[in-house]
């Protein structure tokens, strides 16, 4: 049977010591769809989607309480390898945050510790990626240059392109427009449009125009709760909830 | 009134900088003085590669190659020793420990750093030296090794600290572009964090064997104090801060050999120096 949710939140609460951030998070995300996050600043929403790779694991004193279930698997089940996780759902982040080595390197590492040793494997994985975050034209020529040369537009394209070598199932971006100027985020949101055909796809954004453009799916959350989810038509036209309304409108927040 | 406090204070803190320099300069002057004046006897290049040191015999041979082998075996076998561990320590102590046992391992190393040479040196010579003699089956224990080993507790805090320093200062978002991309803990250490660190593990390298080369109380206890050349690393060593420790007192001034004293001073602080030099330019290439 065909199962249309890829990740399955439950009843989710993170504290970060005994500050609670998320508080009873239930959402479904949908396989081969865009879904968006929106919601003001400190609302929990990097919180939730570090969550759904474990990257939260590498902050001390955190508690979690409820299940994230990815393809029906408890991610957080002790029997669970967070690395095989990662792997299986990539991570984009609002800063780029390329290896300070060559752009080629910042992508063969990736395939490196995901078990790829033929060079020839590795270099075509390498153009595939670049042409498929569309950056190939552009570093083509100096793929040995330091990826810290690379304009900020540039540099989270190669981002991209690192996640996507390693072929997750999952993409998850934070932000990832968050410090680029219009241009470099109209790409990149081209980009994430392509990509929705061939990945499921999670994006945090305080950017309700971009919610709307590359979004099927949209859940506002407001001081750790999930207050509406549902179609992006639905949120932006015909909330139910009159804080969303008054946040898309831009009332608050 | 606050002026004039201000100002006396200013110009205070200015005259104690200008005396440290003066006297720095005063101390490399005296020292080039009294050391160049060897030169006008024997060759700088029988000194640096002459064979044999025999500094009172008639007329006196002053080459000080043994010498510097000596200190050159001591201070490379203390490296083998101390960088691999104090490194693996650091990289132990700013990713992998719990956090109680890294304040415990903290304060212990700063503790290590804390023991005087002289101590080092004496407990090296009860312990370790009779060690080595029965582990080798030596004649004594009084070796180029047991040297290397005590100096590796000397480097082992400068290198743990500062390889520690620069480890913590790799930028958060390296580690977790890693772990994202489904890296290990351990890969992500070895390829994305040492690199990252390297030109501060760098430094700490040199700044350990920097003060490793300097030493001289401990290894003159446990060296063994043959002035020959060394053809391993289980046989008596001299070291050039021994050398100078040892014979300073008798050496008659203005003899040949007191010059020969000084010069050996001034290959120290060339040494020195240029270790230091290298030091600070890592730190800085990690800096811009
Ligand atoms: N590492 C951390 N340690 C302690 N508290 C944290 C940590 N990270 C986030 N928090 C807290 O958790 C709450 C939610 O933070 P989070 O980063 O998830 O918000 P956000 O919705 O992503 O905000 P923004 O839009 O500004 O990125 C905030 O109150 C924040 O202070
Ligand atoms: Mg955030």
């Amino acid at each position: 049977m065909f199962d249309p949710v890829k990740i399955k939140a439950q009843h989710v609460d993170f504290f970060y010591g005994n500050q609670q951030a998320l508080k009873d998070i239930s959402m479904d995300i949908d396989v081969g769809r865009v879904t968006a996050i929106i919601g003001p600043s400190g609302c929990g929403k990097s919180t939730f989607i570090r969550l759904l790779n474990r990257m939260n694991d590498l902050v001390a004193h955190t508690v979690l309480r409820g299940h994230i279930y990815l393809e029906g698997q408890d991610i957080f089940s002790p029997a669970v390898d967070p690395v095989e996780i990662r792997r299986r759902v990539g991570m984009v982040f609002q800063k780029p945050n390329p290896f300070p080595k060559s752009i080629f390197e910042n992508i063969a590492y990736g395939l490196e510790v995901n078990g790829y040793r033929d060079r020839d494997v590795i270099e075509e994985r390498v153009v595939m990626s670049l042409k498929k975050a569309a950056l190939w034209e552009e570093v083509k020529e100096r793929l040995r240059d330091s990826a810290l040369k690379l304009s900020g537009g540039q540099q989270q394209r190669l981002c991209i392109a690192r996640c996507l070598a390693v072929a997750p199932e999952v993409l998850l971006f934070d932000e990832p427009c968050a410090s680029l100027d219009p241009i470099s985020t109209a790409k990149i949101e081209e980009l994430i449009l392509e990509l929705k055909k061939d990945y499921t796809i999670a994006i945090v954004t305080h950017n309700m125009q971009q919610a709307a453009r590359v979004s099927d799916r949209t859940a506002f959350f407001l001081l750790g709760e999930l207050v509406e989810m549902g179609e992006t038509q639905h949120i932006f036209t015909a909330p139910k909830d009159k804080r969303t309304e008054a946040y898309i409108t831009g009332r608050f927040g | 009134m606050r002026k004039i406090k201000e100002f006396v204070i200013e110009k205070l803190i200015l005259l104690s900088g200008l005396a440290s320099i003066f006297f720095v300069i005063l101390i490399f002057l005296f020292l080039l003085k009294e050391g160049l004046a060897l030169f006008k006897i024997t060759s700088p290049f029988d000194f640096l590669f002459g064979k044999s040191w025999y500094p009172i015999s008639e007329p006196p041979q002053l080459g000080i190659l043994p010498l510097i082998l000596g200190s050159l075996l001591v201070t490379v076998g203390a490296a083998v020793i101390s960088v691999p561990i104090g490194v693996g320590c650091a990289v132990y102590i700013a990713e992998v420990a719990p956090l109680k046992i890294r304040e415990v391992l903290k304060a212990g190393i700063e503790l290590l750093a804390a023991i005087p040479s002289v101590v080092l040196g004496f407990i090296g010579m009860v312990t370790l030296v009779p060690l080595v003699k029965n582990v080798f089956h030596l004649p004594t224990g009084l070796t180029a090794l047991s040297g290397s080993i005590m100096l590796a507790f000397m480097a082992m805090p400068t290198i743990v600290s500062i390889a520690e320093d620069a480890l913590y200062s790799v930028p958060k978002t390296y580690k977790e572009g890693a772990f994202a991309l489904g890296a290990t803990h351990w890969q992500t250490i070895w390829r994305v964090m040492l690199p990252a660190a390297s030109s501060g593990i760098l430094a700490a390298v040199m700044l350990g064997i920097g003060r490793v080369i300097g030493e001289t109380m401990a290894v003159m206890m446990i060296t063994g104090n043959a002035a020959v050349i060394p053809h391993s690393i289980l046989v008596p060593v001299r070291t050039l801060t021994a050398t100078i420790a040892a014979e300073m007192g008798e050496a008659v001034v203005g003899s040949e050999h007191y010059f020969a004293l000084f010069a050996i001073g001034i290959v120290l602080f060339v040494i020195s120096f240029a270790i230091n030099v290298t030091a600070d330019l890592c730190l800085h290439k990690k800096q811009s």
